[in-house]
């Protein structure tokens, strides 16, 4: 970090709680005109959180807060704006309806003296601004007509022209090809050797080390090492991401998991190819009768949608799906469900019915096999209260509304909709996100007794833990591909990130 | 474990959340029937003409044509969608039953005179023809409902112009004119149509899995889909539904009233949408259902009768059925918050 000059912005001690839960605690992070800082760290550690406070995003935390040496306390995120700070969110927030320039000029359109948008002032400046970055694009093209990467790029570049003096990027480069990457960060280094201090959030470590000057490394709230980016290396990095047998009480995974051997049961499904716009490209694999097969990546890898390609919510651009060797083009979800795919995904609000009772929720998805044109209510709940034995949910009460379930009870209902005729295949998304300690071993417990019984499961996770602590067999995907497969041999979290 | 201490926990609040919390939660079935009694006491004290056995089979001759067409209505709006086409639907098959039967000499209909059953399933297959294509329009294209019940709306009262040409057609099948005209021991038949229709319909939503199908596909429409559900054949379904019943209602309504002409049902698309809606089922979807459907049905025809048996104003009367009708919105959509803040 430049030696001899006072940051631009400088936070201490910064703490902040969600509900209880401490998200940061006592932070010090301090950013420097001219420089650009990479943050690094698992989902959860905190980073995202403290730069939603820099932007204004959130107004309420302990700390000092200060900016050009005067504390200062955002509000809003306008008032951050007022003060020369934007950020890139990670979730894409653009209008997809209205037109390039439009976007560009978000909430600060070009107007003359009587209020009026001036819209070939607009267009022209944005389609310059755009040129500068390497886009040439019609500024006057709706945006949701270009391809998602390039609103990516567009609503980056809306943020990076916006004259802010402190910019901030959460994952910025998850939608974006090589190239364009190249793109970005020129411009990212020609913004640093105009003054400007930009944050940098990554879970692509080799981006980071390239593009920072300084990085550092956030755990569970807490900022645990900050280096140069040229005196660190990627192994460094991780081990600080993940605390070594430093914090025994966490279970990190960090030692080595020796996976089987790829097993000699049939195959159930093969995926061959499968290719989806930018999201999936050319994804291949089998799962065997009685595996768990773990799909490991980064947010924005493809994973989900290659999970939605395989319960047939979505229809793939190219490849073939074979279950039990028979070619499948599924035309719906319910067609997936009758050739046996179950499919849980990673939001629980996406899967169950909240103002419904537990047993309404856990029929749903098998009421055409046990009534034909009336109900039977009594076997409904017959079914009900056996699932609900079996997976322990709690309160065992099947006529409870689901949204008075605890978190981790609503997830077990998600797979006991599944479980009263079990499936072929068995998708999860995200099956331990959010949970605690105990609901956390009784979901794997589950899955492990699934697929003791010979179902074929596909696990998809952004954590590593989650695919470490299920799966047989583990790919890994990046940018949409498969990278890398993890078979009979020795894996750990550190490897997995490594092939990420 | 401490997650299952924290559900029962959560669970235990809940039984002790007490009465008050209860009645929050059923606002939108108990503001309904509050409203209906209040406005019964009302005019019955306003009017000695109004409390009379003789009134309330008024009444319920009055709201029976609506009362069909609200059966299919309920199933459209428990999935969140909506059809604008039902008054215009209703109106083409009446028209259309008049067209297929023979007219007398001075109606100068070009009409295509069949016998009475074929004339009755000919329209029945055109109402459900135009309700097919609403549904396709909504699954398959994915044209939002409003907008592609707007359109059929256009469609079928062009269709109608078609067939009459500014005309009036009077006669219909004689089947028609009994269930439309007729009465049996004192009782109008197309109240006991209407009856019938709304019991089925009840039965079909409370006891069949196409029922539960609806209500899943209403209260959360990803999450059906990603329980496996083929979430465009029942939307689908619930439309050629909606379309059947507006059918039935254009038929015998126009047996009814005597004749069949254009615009003849345009005000029935407002009320059959308030009666659904004030009976207190959500406009979100997956709450209510036909119990509402006729509650909202009494208020609506109690307000429209009790007005005329007061001393009023026929043009006030406008203004306040739309008063009425914007408090029962502004109950619905605040007894759909309440209920959500009760269910986290």
């Amino acid at each position: 970090m430049p030696q001899g000059r006072s940051p631009i912005l400088e936070l201490k001690e910064i703490t902040k709680a969600f509900g209880g839960v401490e998200a940061l605690r006592g932070v010090d992070f301090a950013l420097y005109a001219g420089e650009i800082h990479g943050l690094v760290g698992e989902n959860g550690a905190g980073k995202s959180t403290l730069m939603k406070i820099i932007a204004g995003v959130h107004p309420e935390f302990s700390g000092r807060f200060v900016l050009d040496g005067r504390e200062t306390r955002f509000r809003s995120a306008r008032d951050a704006h007022a003060a020369g700070v934007a950020m890139v969110h990670q979730e894409l927030s653009v209008a997809p309806d209205l037109s390039v320039a439009e976007n560009v000029f978000l909430g600060a359109q070009p107007t003359n003296r009587f209020g009026l948008v001036q819209w070939r002032k607009m267009a022209r400046e944005a389609g310059e601004q755009l040129a500068r970055f390497g886009i040439d694009v019609d500024p006057m093209t709706r945006l949701g007509d270009l391809p998602i990467g390039l609103q990516q790029l567009i609503e980056i570049a809306r943020v990076l022209f916006s004259g802010a003096r402190i910019i901030i990027l959460d994952e910025p480069t998850s939608a974006l090809s090589p190239p364009e990457v190249e793109r970005l960060f020129a411009t990212l280094r020609r913004l640093r050797d105009e003054g400007t201090g930009i944050v940098f959030i990554s879970h692509f470590i080799e981006d980071i080390l390239r593009i920072s000057d300084t990085v550092t490394v956030f755990r569970n709230g807490r900022k645990v090492h900050e280096t140069e980016a040229a005196a660190t290396s990627k192994a460094a990095l991780i081990e600080a991401m993940i605390g070594k047998g430093r914090e025994a009480l966490e279970e990190t995974y960090a030692h080595d998991i020796t996976l089987p051997p790829r097993g000699d049961r049939p195959v159930v499904l093969k995926a061959d190819t499968l290719s989806l716009a930018r999201s999936v490209q050319d994804v291949s694999f089998e799962v065997r009768a009685g595996e768990v097969l773990g799909i490991y990546g980064f947010m924005g890898c493809g994973q989900l949608e290659l999970a939605r390609v395989l319960f047939g919510k979505i229809k793939p651009d190219s490849g073939t799906m074979l279950i039990d060797g028979d070619r499948k083009a599924f035309g719906s979800t319910a067609a997936a469900r009758r050739a046996g795919v179950a499919f849980v995904p990673e939001s629980r609000r996406a899967m169950l019915f909240h103002q419904e009772p537990v047993y309404k929720n856990i029929s749903i998805s098998v009421l055409d096999r046990i009534s034909a044109l009336l109900l039977k209510p009594s076997r409904e709940r017959t079914i009900a209260v056996r699932q609900v034995e079996q997976l322990q949910i709690r309160p065992a009460a099947v006529e409870l509304d689901l949204g008075m379930l605890s978190g981790g009870n609503q997830q077990k209902v998600a797979l006991a909709k599944w479980l009263s005729y079990p499936p072929r295949v068995l998708v999860l998304c995200e099956p331990t996100r959010g949970m605690d300690v105990g609901a956390k071993n009784d979901v794997i417990h589950i899955v492990r007794e699934l697929s003791a019984k010979g179902l074929a499961i596909i696990v998809l996770s952004t954590e590593p833990e989650t695919v470490l602590s299920l799966a047989d067999r583990i790919i890994v995907m990046k940018r949409g591909a498969v990278v890398r497969e993890f078979a009979g041999e020795v894996v750990s979290k550190d490897r997995l990130l490594e092939a990420a | 474990m401490a997650t299952s201490e924290g559900a029962t926990a959560a669970a235990h609040r809940g039984g002790q959340r007490g009465i008050a919390a209860i009645l929050r939660s059923q606002m939108r079935n108990i503001a309904p029937f509050l409203t209906l009694i209040l406005l019964s006491g009302f005019f019955a004290i306003a009017s000695p003409s109004f409390a009379t056995l003789d009134n309330l089979g008024n009444i319920l001759t009055q709201v029976s044509v609506t009362g069909i067409i609200a059966v299919g209505l309920t199933f459209v709006i428990l999935c969140a969608e909506i059809d604008l086409s039902i008054a215009a639907i209703a109106n083409v098959t009446g028209i259309a039953v008049a067209y297929f039967t023979l007219q007398e000499s001075y109606v100068n209909i070009a009409n295509v005179p069949l016998p009475g059953w074929a004339a009755i399933l000919l329209s029945l297959a055109l109402c459900a023809l135009l309700g097919l294509v609403n549904a396709l329009g909504l699954t398959v294209i994915g044209i939002p409902s409003f907008i592609m019940t707007l359109a059929m709306m256009q469609i079928a009262a062009g269709i109608s112009a078609l067939l009459v040409r500014g005309q009036i057609a009077y006669k219909v099948p004689d089947l028609i004119v009994t269930l439309g005209s007729g009465s049996i021991g004192g009782i109008p038949w197309i109240v006991i149509v209407a009856a019938v229709m709304l019991l089925a319909g009840h039965l079909v939503l409370t006891y069949t899995r196409f029922g539960r199908y609806v209500y899943m596909v209403g209260g959360n429409r990803e999450a059906a889909e990603y329980s496996g559900l083929n979430v465009n054949l029942i939307l689908g379904s619930v439309m050629v539904i909606s379309a059947v019943c507006s059918g039935i209602a254009g038929m015998l309504g126009v047996a009814h009233f005597g004749s069949a002409q254009q615009n003849e049902f345009d005000t029935y698309l407002l009320d059959s949408i308030a009666a659904v809606v004030v009976g207190g089922t959500s406009l979100f979807g997956g709450r209510g259902g036909i119990g509402n459907t006729i509650v909202g049905l009494f208020v609506l025809g109690v307000l429209n009768n009790g007005l005329d048996h007061v001393n009023i104003d026929s043009f006030l009367k406008i203004l306040i059925r739309g008063l009425i009708l914007l408090a029962a919105l502004v109950i619905n959509v605040y007894a759909q918050r309440l209920r959500a803040r009760a269910a986290e």
